[in-house]
Parts: C-alpha cells; sequence; structure tokens
C-alpha cells in the first residue's frame, strides 16, 4: 500500500497514470452530466411552487457543493505537501485553485439568477450563506494571488498552503450558516434528517449530476496537475526524455 | 521528535487555534450574523430603534389586504407566536403568497406596524411536483390552521 503511495507519488509515475485516468473520470462524468441534462430538463416535474425555475438546481447545487469539496482537496493537499514535504501534494493544491473559484462563481452566479426572480433580489449583503461563498471565491482569488507573488516555487507552496489551512475554517461556516443563523438560503434539501426532501423524479437527476461534475472536477484537475506536474519538472531528466522520445504528445 | 512530527503538531496546533478563534468571533458576533429578526423579538421591543432592520417570519393566511388602484399592501407575519402587520408598497417577488416565508426590510412606525421598503420571499427546502403538492394539501392545512387563526401563544417579555 504504502509502496503504491510512494510510487504514484513520485512525478513522472503520476504524470504517466494520470494520463490513463483521466478517461476513466471524463468518460462517466460526461454520461451522468448527458442523463442528468435530459432527465432534469424534460422528465422532472415543475416544482410547486417555483415552477421550472427550480431547474437551476442541477447546475447551482453541483457547483456550489463542488467549491467547498474542492476546496477540502486544496486545503488537505497543502497539509500533505507542508507536513510530508510531497511536492506532487502542492502541485495538486496549486491545481485545484483556479477550479475551484469557477465553481464558486458558478454556484454564485446560478444563485444570484435564481434569486432575483425567486427572492426578489440579485444579493443581499449580510447574509451569511451567501456572504461567506463570497468569502470563499475570495480565499481561491487570495490563494491564486499570494501563489503568484512569489518566485521560489518551494516558498510559495509552503506559504500559500498555509493560507489553503487557514481559510478551511470557512468551508463548515458555509454549510452550517444556514442553520447556525437566520438566513435568506433555505435550509438543506439534500442531507437532512429524514431523507432528502424532494421528489424521486427531481432528485435522482440531481444526484447524476453532483456526480457528474464531481468525475468531471476529476478529470479536469488531473490534466491540470499533469500540466503542473511537467512545469515543475521542466528541467528534470524524465521530461527532457520524454520531449525527445516524442511521446510527450499525449 | 522527528521533524516530521514537529510539523504534524504545528499545522495539527495552527488548525485548533484558529477553529477556536473562529468560533469565538461567530459567537461575539452573533446577533449580526443573523439575517433577520424573528417577529416575537420585535413584538418584545428587541430591534434596533435607530436604523432599518430585517423581520422574518410567515404571511398569515387571509391577512394580505391590498389597497384597490395601488400598490399598497398590509398584511400580518408570524413565527407561530406572535403577529406583527406590515406595511409595503411596490412589487412583490414571484413567491410572495399566504403561509410563504418572507422577509421584509424596513423599520418600525408608530402603533406597533412595520413599515417595509423591501419584501423578499424565503424559499423552503421542499421541493415537489404540483400534484404531490395538491394530495398534500390536506395534511398542509390542518398543519397550518394556526396561521389563519394567527393563534400561538404570544408572551413577549
Amino acid at each position: 500500500m504504502w509502496k503504491f503511495v510512494h510510487k504514484l507519488a513520485s512525478p513522472p509515475h503520476f504524470y504517466h497514470i494520470a494520463a490513463n485516468l483521466i478517461s476513466w473520470f471524463a468518460m462517466p462524468g460526461l454520461l451522468l452530466i448527458g442523463y442528468g441534462t435530459y432527465a432534469g430538463l424534460f422528465v422532472a416535474p415543475p416544482d410547486y411552487q417555483q415552477g421550472d425555475a427550480f431547474r437551476i438546481i442541477y447546475v447551482h447545487v453541483p457547483a456550489a457543493y463542488l467549491s467547498m469539496m474542492a476546496y477540502m482537496a486544496m486545503a488537505i493537499s497543502a497539509g500533505i505537501g507542508l507536513i510530508w514535504r510531497i511536492k506532487l501534494a502542492h502541485a495538486v493544491a496549486a491545481a485545484v485553485a483556479p477550479l475551484g473559484a469557477w465553481f464558486t462563481f458558478l454556484a454564485l452566479a446560478t444563485g444570484s439568477i435564481w434569486g432575483r426572480p425567486m427572492w426578489g433580489t440579485w444579493w443581499e449583503w449580510g447574509d451569511p450563506r451567501l456572504t461567506s461563498e463570497l468569502v470563499l471565491l475570495f480565499l481561491y482569488f487570495g490563494y491564486m494571488a499570494l501563489r503568484n507573488a512569489i518566485d521560489s516555487t518551494s516558498k510559495a507552496d509552503r506559504a500559500s498552503a498555509v493560507l489553503a489551512l487557514v481559510g478551511a475554517v470557512n468551508v463548515p461556516i458555509i454549510h452550517f450558516s444556514v442553520e447556525w443563523w437566520s438566513s435568506l438560503h433555505q435550509g438543506p434539501t439534500l442531507v437532512r434528517q429524514g431523507g432528502p426532501a424532494m421528489d424521486t423524479a427531481m432528485l435522482y437527476p440531481l444526484l447524476a449530476m453532483i456526480l457528474g461534475f464531481t468525475f468531471i472536477f476529476g478529470a479536469l484537475l488531473l490534466r491540470r496537475v499533469r500540466a503542473e506536474v511537467l512545469y515543475r519538472e521542466r528541467r528534470k531528466r524524465w521530461v527532457r526524455d520524454l520531449i525527445l522520445s516524442g511521446k510527450g504528445k499525449r | 521528535m522527528t521533524p516530521r512530527r514537529q510539523r504534524m503538531l504545528a499545522v495539527g496546533l495552527a488548525l485548533g487555534g484558529i477553529a477556536i478563534a473562529a468560533v469565538l468571533t461567530l459567537r461575539a458576533l452573533d446577533d449580526n450574523m443573523m439575517f433577520f429578526i424573528d417577529v416575537s423579538d420585535v413584538v418584545a421591543g428587541e430591534y434596533p430603534a435607530d436604523r432599518n432592520f430585517r423581520v422574518g417570519g410567515l404571511v398569515v393566511d387571509g391577512s394580505v389586504e391590498r389597497e384597490p388602484g395601488s400598490l399598497e399592501l398590509r398584511f400580518r407575519v408570524t413565527d407561530l407566536r406572535c403577529e406583527l402587520p406590515v406595511r409595503y408598497t411596490g412589487v412583490l417577488p414571484d413567491l410572495f403568497r399566504e403561509g410563504q416565508g418572507v422577509v421584509a426590510h424596513g423599520r418600525m412606525a408608530g402603533e406597533g406596524e412595520f413599515v417595509a421598503d423591501t419584501i423578499l420571499a424565503k424559499h423552503d427546502e421542499n421541493y415537489m411536483a404540483p400534484e404531490v403538492a395538491e394530495s398534500l394539501a390536506e395534511h398542509v392545512t390542518e398543519q397550518t390552521a394556526g396561521l389563519r387563526q394567527g393563534s400561538g401563544e404570544c408572551n413577549p417579555q
């Protein structure tokens, strides 16, 4: 087990294993999103109060879920990199950040578009759920800015890892904000006592979308980590051999 | 102690410290973290008198009265204990209806009436098809009987 982990953590091995893994993430991801999009738009009934407007949930919930999951992935990789000094872990953390920022932006944008007709407002300052999610976006921005501001890769790794770990405190705040405080945002629909408060015809496409988004996130992440590893190891022999052998194209 | 264990300890202690700091900060800010104030608290007089604030509750069934020929309307909101009359002039969000949660922004006028400048509708966590909602309607009617009568013990203070 540990042998396998150590082998995986070596950049050349990861680079090759990841190449094969990408399609194993991308294919099921695309299938699930295809099914979820079709079923979400044409099979799921309209909501009894929101009508068809509720269908934005099929993008909003997966995006919001991934915005937090990506942050956890970033913080955990940063922690592993900090404690065990594994370079690959730092490369993963660096590769997650822009993806997480995009999912956060998507969650904020879809929520805002839905909020205008349903709540009657695009944005409400002071709402704990909305504000903490916006803080998450700024944490991603701060992480990327800090990383870019430091020239030395190893110093950038360590400094940004500390920021990633400090910011992790925001993730439970986002999740529990609607339970701890009064908020305009409704409480949890899926993860609650007594099971999901949703018709199964609406629920299955949503679960497919959440899983599909996660798979696509995995595929994109692997792709980004490969690029990051290649850049970081650009002066290493294995990269030179790879390019000279002409196999670097795949 | 190996350097790795030292780093592990440092990261663990830092995370613990940040978590404690966050908990203390949020506890100190508790009232400010609230997006709206409950109806009972407003009725009990626990609201900022010198500035606008938000009050959240359910629209009492049958309490909505529209002024003919204008956008002015009056209704009552309840937290199932106390009720508060609200006056508002303007456009309402799609989800505004009797029995629905709303958040009103504004201030207290005289005679215990809340004058709102913004009304937001609060959605609940339930999603269902219209047919299901209909079959559930009877059950819901029973549940919200209190809303129509505006009953419940209101004991401010």
